[in-house]
């Protein structure tokens, strides 16, 4: 296996993260060697190995749906790159063509 | 400086209780000794003097009116700046949160008020505390106080670096694969990650959410015990929190009783890779706890060679998730909304200008292991591992009471050495890493300087779930042992060395602004 600078580039779109062709040639060599080496763990992993995604094991905590103190819109909008009308504004989600 | 700052978080709050020395006058001396030594270490990136004092003088005024606070009432702490606190920038050491200020207050935040200690500022960290040098804060790089050319670990550097240099009393950090253990080994300091989900993670800014884990620093043992005390508990915020009731750990870390204690040394956390000078302090510690009253046994753990690899594809995984919330719309910074680009290029420019190389190589590797493909032999095979470790701390903990190792392969290393050398700065975490991957507790105690470079080692102890009291228990034995080895705390080896000197070399009369931040500026 070996990464190239296209293969990160295709990472990178998909993580929503833009950059350069340097950082693209600079990362690619890096990662490679990570992936390598991180590659081992699938030697011991058997088939009859249950897999475990949580440390401790807890599951379904609930609570009663009920309502409770919680931000004011002021307070949420509070670290808005920009906002209008007690609104969050973003930038244009479709395109003219779509 | 002041005699006040070399005093103990446990004997500063009795000095306070008994109205020996006033609350004011440990936080201010605590600020005149940041306004000497911070030019040259560098731990904090955010300072709040007018609260913090206003803060102390509540505290008097409560002793006044006959009040019985806590254990800690008074003591000055710093505050990674992962933490979530109203008043004070949250950048976690990231330019995508450069100017947050934080709508509220994490729980670990709140239980240090209720229990009247002094926030006197936030600390600086690995960028979403992804190191183990500190130096990918993309603010400033902190240096340690033992030698400034030296990396002061991470990614709770800042925690470390301020308290190693008696800037404050205690701190708080966050370990999830050794951020806490790391950082105190080479500063000469108790560090401790407790049991996984026995701290709460509200407010807590997320890097991999089924690893992280609040925790306490200290300079005695005593002290980072009475700290876990004041944040760990219960708490509903945070879905993961274990309702169980915490162990007695301060009762043990003043007991320090280990007769006929079961001591495991792990088999494969020694050896080659690790400097010499390290496992000479190890082995003498372990010499130490027998002649304590511990039996001492070889344990091996065969699973743990994996647990690397299990680690920078499981971390990398939930990171790659955790931080798809950065996407300039709600919060943080915004770079290249001109009007006409798509949100989705905004959010592309933004992340690419707001996240720094080392998350950026994480986000990627857990966006490569998590997809179409790839996913059942890295992440898939990852968590496989997860439960062999798992297997293979249950198996160990049948036959001993703890498990111990070197906290970390070397002491520290020069700033820049590993810096684009990511799996050597990896390493660093080798041993550190099985705890979080198991969920289990585990500490790091100062064992004395290494006879190659006079850095500081640390030795780790590892714990049951929810047996965090064994940390302080066996941490307590060594503290004494090592204490009585060297005529005092490894600490004092510090004080009054060339070292030290140089901590205040370049000292300045003039006093830091509340805040060193400022409001995000303009990128786009």
């Amino acid at each position: 296996m070996a990464l190239s600078p296209d293969d990160v580039a295709r990472l990178a779109r998909l993580a929503r993260i833009d950059l350069s062709q340097a950082e693209l040639e600079h990362l690619a060599p890096q990662l490679d060697v990570i992936l390598e080496s991180v590659a081992e763990v699938s030697k011991v992993a058997a088939d009859d190995v249950k897999p475990t995604s949580h440390a401790i094991e807890i599951a379904n905590v609930f609570r009663e749906d009920e309502v409770r103190p919680s931000f004011t819109a002021q307070q949420a909008l509070s670290g808005a790159p920009v906002k209008e009308s007690g609104r969050f504004r973003v930038p244009q989600i479709l395109q003219e063509d779509e | 400086m002041s005699g006040l700052v070399l005093q103990t978080a446990a004997d500063l709050a009795g000095l306070i209780a008994a109205g020996e020395v006033s609350a004011h006058e440990v936080v201010a001396a605590h600020f005149e000794r940041i306004a000497q030594v911070e030019p040259q270490v560098q731990a904090f990136l955010a300072l709040d003097e007018e609260r913090a004092l206003a803060a102390a003088d509540r505290v008097d005024a409560k002793l006044a009116a006959g009040e019985k606070l806590g254990p800690l009432a008074g003591v000055p702490l710093g505050l990674k700046d992962i933490f979530t606190y109203q008043g004070l920038p949250c950048t976690v050491g990231s330019r995508i949160l450069e100017g947050w200020h934080p709508p509220y207050d994490a729980t670990v935040v709140k239980r240090l008020l209720d229990a009247d200690l002094i926030i006197v500022g936030k600390v600086n960290m690995d960028e979403f505390a992804m190191g183990s040098s500190t130096e990918s804060s993309a603010y400033k790089v902190t240096h340690n106080p033992w030698n400034l050319d030296y990396i002061p670990g991470g990614s709770s550097g800042g925690s470390a670096a301020a308290l190693a240099a008696f800037e404050v009393a205690l701190s708080v950090g966050t370990d999830t694969g050794g951020s806490i253990r790391q950082p105190a080994a080479v500063n000469s300091l108790v560090g401790v990650k407790p049991t996984y989900g026995s701290n709460s993670r509200f407010g807590v800014v997320a890097m991999a959410s089924s690893l992280d884990v609040p925790g306490p620093f200290g300079r005695t043992v005593l002290d980072a015990a009475l700290l876990h005390e004041a944040i760990s508990g219960y708490d509903p915020m945070d879905s993961t929190s274990l309702n169980l009731p915490i162990p007695p750990v301060a009762q043990a870390a003043r007991s320090g009783e280990i007769k006929g204690y079961r001591i495991g040394v792990v088999k494969e956390l020694g050896g080659e890779g690790y400097a010499p000078g390290v496992l000479q302090r190890f082995n003498e510690s372990l010499a130490l706890l027998e002649s304590a009253g511990a039996e001492i046994a070889e344990i091996s753990c065969p699973h743990f060679t994996y647990a690397l690899g299990a680690y920078y594809l499981i971390m990398p995984s939930e990171v790659s998730s955790n931080l798809a919330r950065f996407d300039a719309m709600r919060y943080g910074i915004r770079v290249g909304d001109d009007g006409k680009r798509s949100a989705e290029e905004v959010m592309n420019l933004t992340r690419g200008a707001g996240f720094g190389a080392e998350v950026k190589r994480r986000v990627i590797i857990g966006t490569y292991a998590l997809s179409a493909g790839y996913y059942d032999a890295y992440y898939g095979s990852a968590l496989k591992v997860r439960t062999l470790i798992q297997q293979d701390f249950d198996a160990a903990f049948a036959k001993v009471d703890v498990l111990v190792s070197p906290t970390s392969p070397t002491t520290a290393w020069k700033i820049g050495e590993r810096l684009d050398d990511p799996l050597a700065m990896y390493k660093a975490d080798l041993c550190t890493i099985p705890a979080n991957l198991a969920g289990i507790c585990a500490a790091s105690i100062p064992v004395g300087l290494s006879s190659e470079n006079g850095l500081p080692v640390g030795f780790q102890i590892m714990a049951p779930a929810m047996a965090d009291d064994r940390l302080y228990r066996v941490g307590a034995a060594l503290e004494r042992g090592v204490a009585d080895a060297f005529g005092g705390p490894v600490l004092n080896q510090l004080i009054g060395s060339p070292a030290w000197d140089a901590l205040s070399a370049q000292a300045v009369a003039a006093r830091f602004p509340n805040i060193i931040l400022g409001l995000a500026e303009n990128l786009s």
